[in-house]
């Protein structure tokens, strides 16, 4: 039996042994970079960081934690509707509408976005076409809004998709109950689906946000100008002075954006269950 | 009297019916507009491919014409060869990605495999952390090594990315194979490697082809790794797509971004049938 066990582990190996050296290794190299000088702990490099991008800092959690709260409210709207609405055409169409960006590119969304929103794109021209705006009044999206907007556009499939996922599959029989004794539909999504599904908006919003941190071509496609996301700014940093450094202490800013928001999903969700237990 | 009460009665049934009809139009108008800003950006893409010139303030493009479709098909194009680029890449990356994860995905899919959980989280970290900060530091490793602006290096950062769906599927398509039928195959005398190509291998076959379908595309749309690892020596697609768009060249841009959606939208179209939400609200349960 032991020596099944080990004859597992070989099969394993590869895959594992190629996670630990083209992931994990340089995961931990960038920390030890961020922190570092010739072997020796220093705070220098984010000092530098933050003397000069904690601009950039501050309008990247900004810019998260407004797609992420457009994401949730978004989302839920459609997988409520598909979930609750009585209309079988408004379900089928939602259903079939949600999922095309699914598997579009970040890079062909953050083009299509490019035109899309700039000054001359198709959005003021309708406005304009409508009456609504002159051509004089337009303004271009790309910067802040852009990066925003592009990421809800490319994001709301996956999140939507989770989301309706885990209402699809909440206990039918306590929607009808609460139907049958009167509940609104508003009441039922507020008061039944809402705190059942928490769990899997918690994972949606976090993956999202990893998503967003990751993602190079938006920021550097869409925003233009200053300020920018702290990925831009990485690039540049490694790009413009090879300077590891800065740009992994920039990196640690990024993983603790992420980790900040994973915390707070944690805690709420531990609080939950503490509740309940 | 009875007539006046049955009036009356059709009068409160379309009361009641009232709210619900008002919220059908206002279901239906949350579609629309959901609907414009989902096709809006697709629709501009489009006008955009098909464009010759187009300035401000005209609200269309002045001349249509297909010269920039010539030009991005043109054999000696950039576009022609960074596009065999990309294919040979997510080929390549397929390739590794299968050999190292049908192993993984048949070893973890046994319950009795130790420490499971931590494998198969093991697989999920390049997921779970931005990993941008990686692929910068992958960069400067690979330097080291001279695999920056190799295809092998390439193909590499494209297949750590793609692991985490190859291993993670294939775990799930090997669960489902029948145990019983492999415990057969040991009790006539069948060795573990014929049992393993001729009667597992086959059953998982259609869970570990979806892997690879999405591994393919995901080799495909990579831009980050590509941009730090690859450039410029090695361009695909979305690295041209990139700096076409950057140059202002939206033509070339809008094509090379047609180019990458077709292979997306095929296996939508395919994918539509099989995933439904239910599914995926139980995967790794």
């Amino acid at each position: 039996m032991q020596q099944k066990e080990a004859q597992k582990l070989w099969l394993i190996a590869p895959a594992a042994l190629m996670v630990s050296l083209f992931f994990l290794y340089p995961l931990c190299f960038s920390l030890y970079s961020a922190v570092t000088l010739d072997g020796a702990l220093t705070l220098s490099h984010l000092d530098k960081a933050f003397e000069l991008y904690s601009k950039d800092m501050l309008f990247t959690v900004i810019i998260v934690l407004v797609s992420v709260m457009l994401l949730a409210i978004l989302s839920i709207s459609i997988a409520a509707l598909i979930t609750l609405s009585p209309f079988r055409s408004v379900v089928g169409i939602l259903g079939f509408l949600y999922r095309l960006p699914l598997f579009i590119p970040f890079i062909v969304a953050a083009q299509m976005m490019r035109t899309f929103l700039a000054k001359n794109g198709l959005m003021n021209n309708a406005f304009v076409a409508s009456g609504l705006m002159t051509p004089m009044d337009t303004i271009s999206f790309l910067g802040w809004s852009g990066i925003i907007i592009t990421f809800v556009w490319k994001q709301l499939a996956f999140s939507t998709l989770l989301i309706s996922g885990a209402m699809a599959a909440l206990d039918d029989a306590q929607i009808r109950a609460a139907r049958n004794l009167g509940a609104s539909r508003l009441r039922i999504l507020f008061g039944i689906i809402l705190p059942q599904i928490a769990p899997s908006l918690g994972v949606a919003l976090v993956l999202s946000t990893v998503t967003m941190m990751s993602v190079l071509s938006v920021p550097m496609m869409i925003g233009t100008g200053t300020p920018t996301m702290i990925s831009a700014d990485m690039a540049f940093r490694v790009d413009s002075y090879g300077d590891y450094h800065v740009a992994n202490a920039l990196g640690l800013v990024s993983y603790l954006i992420c980790a900040g928001l994973a915390w707070f999903y944690l805690r709420q969700s531990l609080k939950d269950k503490g509740a309940t237990a | 009297m009875v007539a006046q009460s049955v009036s009356n009665n059709i009068v409160l049934k379309r009361l009641k019916r009232l709210p619900f009809a008002s919220s059908f139009w206002l279901q239906m108008l949350f579609i629309l507009i959901f609907s414009l800003l989902l096709f809006g950006p697709i629709i501009n893409l489009l006008i955009w491919t098909i464009t010759e010139v187009w300035y401000f303030p005209h609200a269309l493009p002045t001349q249509w014409g297909f010269k920039y479709w010539h030009q991005v098909f043109n054999p000696y194009s950039d576009v022609s060869g960074s596009l065999l680029t990309s294919l040979l890449i997510a080929v390549l990356t397929v390739g590794v990605c299968l050999l190292v994860s049908v192993p993984a995905g048949y070893a973890l899919s046994k319950r009795s495999m130790p420490w499971r959980v931590f494998w198969m989280l093991l697989f999920l970290i390049p997921q779970a952390f931005p990993n941008l900060t990686v692929y910068m530091n992958i960069a400067r490793l690979f330097y080291g090594f001279g695999l920056n602006g190799t295809l092998l290096g390439v193909v590499l950062v494209h297949s750590v990315h793609g692991l985490m769906f190859s291993v993670w599927i294939s775990v799930a398509a090997f669960s489902a194979t029948d145990p019983l039928l492999e415990r057969a195959s040991r009790n006539l005398g069948a060795g573990p490697f014929y049992t393993f190509f001729h009667i597992v291998l086959p059953q998982a076959a259609p869970g570990i082809m979806a892997s690879c379908i999405f591994v393919f595309l995901e080799s495909l749309d990579e831009f980050t790794g590509t941009f730090f690892v690859g450039a410029p020596d090695i361009t695909t697609l979305p690295l041209l797509l990139y700096s076409a768009s950057m140059e202002g060249n939206y033509q070339i841009a809008s094509i090379t971004a047609l180019i990458l959606l077709v292979p997306s939208i095929l296996f939508m179209v395919v994918i539509h049938k099989f995933m439904k939400p239910e599914m995926l609200a139980k995967l790794g349960k």
